[in-house]
């Protein structure tokens, strides 16, 4: 099952605050990150990451720098900010508005 | 393990890294990041047995499509590219096709501005070289050519035509405004309105180029450097307008013909409202071929501004001499704050929001703080000399504009010097100067609606 491609858009940016609250990290272990979350049925486009993330940066939700890597290479690495704890905290609400809106009529509506 | 030195893929690497640098919209640093990305992807896949060219295949398709890719980093750094609107129109067949259409719709409504200033002709009103000109050309010199200028940015961005049906009203609003109040010839208040009219109007104007999209700040922010870059192109029009016109006049001269009545009457009215079309297709069309010039001479003047203001209050406070206040030095003080911000708003429309505070930065802000300081003083004379003679509306509308500029360089010195601390992010300052925008045009259009009956034309 692959996740409609809307639906991977909409739950971009609270994902990406989410895994930094949990610590700082980089692209590419962020999508690694989502993989293993979503057990594989996330899928993004690799590269799409990179916008999302420097918008969020522009917005000063998350605040990024460039430093090594245990191999030596630079690697820019994102940590969430107040602003973007306070956005989190602000998306989740709103998911879990939807959430609760969409657990009370599928337990009526097609019980599985 | 991200490094494969000695093997193939290392100059498969290279070869994807050129071809992703080819991408306007991808930096530099951008392309380092997306770079080590498919290192760490690569360094799994072969970890996990694949060969390097199975990798490397797989890698990059993970990538995604370098198209899509570039156009979503084109939609968060606009920045970067709104010259080439590339995200407009990706087919370059269709482009070529409007281009054409473009050339002669351009061309239409730089004929047509051309035109309109003619139109009062056809009234009495002249334009004579050995006569003075008539008034109603100064208070309507910007509804010539503003509205068909709207008109091009209206089909350039094909918005609907009931949707921008509404933009006729600030129009219309303008022209009853220039021409209903019965100012006396050469009145303080009619020459006021001659000068803030296109200032109110620009946004107008403005709300055609961003398609009446108002709220999102990059369009905006697009909108400023439009503007800056179309002044710098009509000044460089307008000096190879001075060579032409030195010409015909010699030329004509020569052989006992004066040519003073054309120059006078039809060359230099047209082609200045023509080549305000001209120049603002230009600047959309060109700005891949020349880079931007508003941001040039913004980082060469600032430091220069920087230190003739710090040498003009050293020598104040050396030798005390007091400002002397004449007629034009308030004005003169609200020119120099019109530069300071102008200063400022194209430094922070070419920087890159992301890049840390520099050295640029902290000169910004020397600058707009003795800028403030500068005017502090000027503005402590003039309210002396305003307390001893009394408000006219000239001294009105530059107190009002001086306050505002004052509040928006407060504002900058406020966000700089937290920026500079690392307390907030450059955004912080972009969206202070973009929100402000309106507050110029609102208060010009205050000053022409309101000022002529409050100060009884005079």
């Amino acid at each position: 099952m692959d996740v409609s491609k809307d639906l991977v858009a909409a739950s971009a940016t609270p994902l990406v605050l989410a895994i930094l609250a949990d610590g700082d990290s980089y692209g590419y272990a962020i999508i690694k990150r989502v993989a293993d979350l979503s057990g594989g049925h996330l899928q993004w486009t690799d590269g799409m990451l990179y916008p999302v993330l420097h918008r969020l940066e522009r917005h000063g939700h998350i605040a990024a720098k460039w430093s090594e890597s245990e191999a030596g290479r630079k690697r820019r690495y994102y940590r969430i900010t107040k602003e973007g704890r306070a956005q989190l905290a602000a998306q989740r609400k709103q998911w879990q508005v939807v959430d609760g809106a969409l657990r009370g009529i599928w337990l009526k509506a097609c019980p599985a | 393990m991200t490094s494969f030195a000695g093997q193939p893929l290392e100059g498969q690497i290279a070869e994807w890294r050129s071809f992703v640098r080819r991408r306007q919209a991808l930096h530099g640093p951008d392309v380092e990041e997306l770079e080590g990305h498919l290192r760490d992807q690569l360094a799994e896949l072969t970890e996990a047995g694949l060969s390097g060219d199975e990798a490397f295949l797989v890698a990059v398709k993970r990538m995604g499509n370098l198209d899509a890719l570039s156009r979503e980093f084109a939609l968060e750094h606009s920045e970067r590219l709104w010259k080439l609107l590339v995200i407009a129109r990706d087919d370059s067949d269709a482009a070529a096709k409007t281009s054409k259409a473009e050339v002669l719709v351009v061309v239409g409504l730089a004929i047509a501005a051309a035109l309109a200033i003619k139109l009062p002709a056809l009234f009495g009103l002249h334009l004579r070289p050995d006569e003075e000109m008539p008034p109603f050309y100064f208070r309507n010199a910007s509804l010539f050519v503003f509205p068909l200028l709207a008109i091009y940015f209206l089909w350039k961005r094909a918005s609907g035509v009931a949707s921008s049906l509404w933009l006729v009203l600030p129009f219309a609003a303008a022209a009853l405004f220039a021409n209903v109040y019965p100012f006396p010839t050469g009145s303080n208040t009619e020459i006021l309105t001659a000068l803030h009219l296109p200032i109110a109007l620009w946004m107008a104007v403005g709300f055609a180029y961003i398609r009446g999209r108002g709220l999102a700040g990059n369009d905006r922010m697009d909108f400023v450097r439009f503007s800056g870059e179309l002044f710098i192109y009509y000044v460089l029009i307008a000096l190879g307008g001075g060579v032409f016109t030195g010409f015909t006049m010699m030329i004509f001269q020569s052989i006992g013909i004066n040519p003073a009545w054309f120059v006078a009457g039809w060359l230099v009215p047209c082609g200045a409202m023509g080549a305000v079309i001209i120049a603002s297709w230009l600047v959309q069309a060109k700005q891949s071929v020349i880079e931007n010039m508003a941001p040039v001479l913004t980082r060469l003047f600032t430091p220069l501004f920087t230190i003739l203001l710090l040498v003009f209050l050293v020598t104040m406070a050396w030798t005390g001499s007091p400002i002397n206040v004449k007629r034009e030095v308030l004005i003169g003080f609200d020119l120099l704050l019109v530069l300071v911000v102008a200063l400022v708003l194209y430094a922070t429309s070419a920087r890159d929001p992301q890049a840390p505070p520099g050295f640029f930065d902290a000169l910004q802000l020397l600058l707009v703080v003795s800028a403030l300081v500068v005017d502090g003083v000027a503005l402590a004379a003039i309210a002396a000399r305003i307390s001893e003679f009394g408000f006219t509306p000239n001294r009105v509308a530059a107190l009002g504009e001086n306050l505002i500029l004052l509040v928006n360089l407060a504002g900058s010195a406020w966000l700089y010097a937290h920026f500079l601390r690392q307390r907030t992010s450059f955004a912080a300052l972009e969206r202070w100067q973009i929100a402000y925008l309106p507050v110029y045009s609102i208060w010009a259009a205050i000053v022409v609606i309101l000022f002529p009956p409050a100060f009884g034309y005079g």
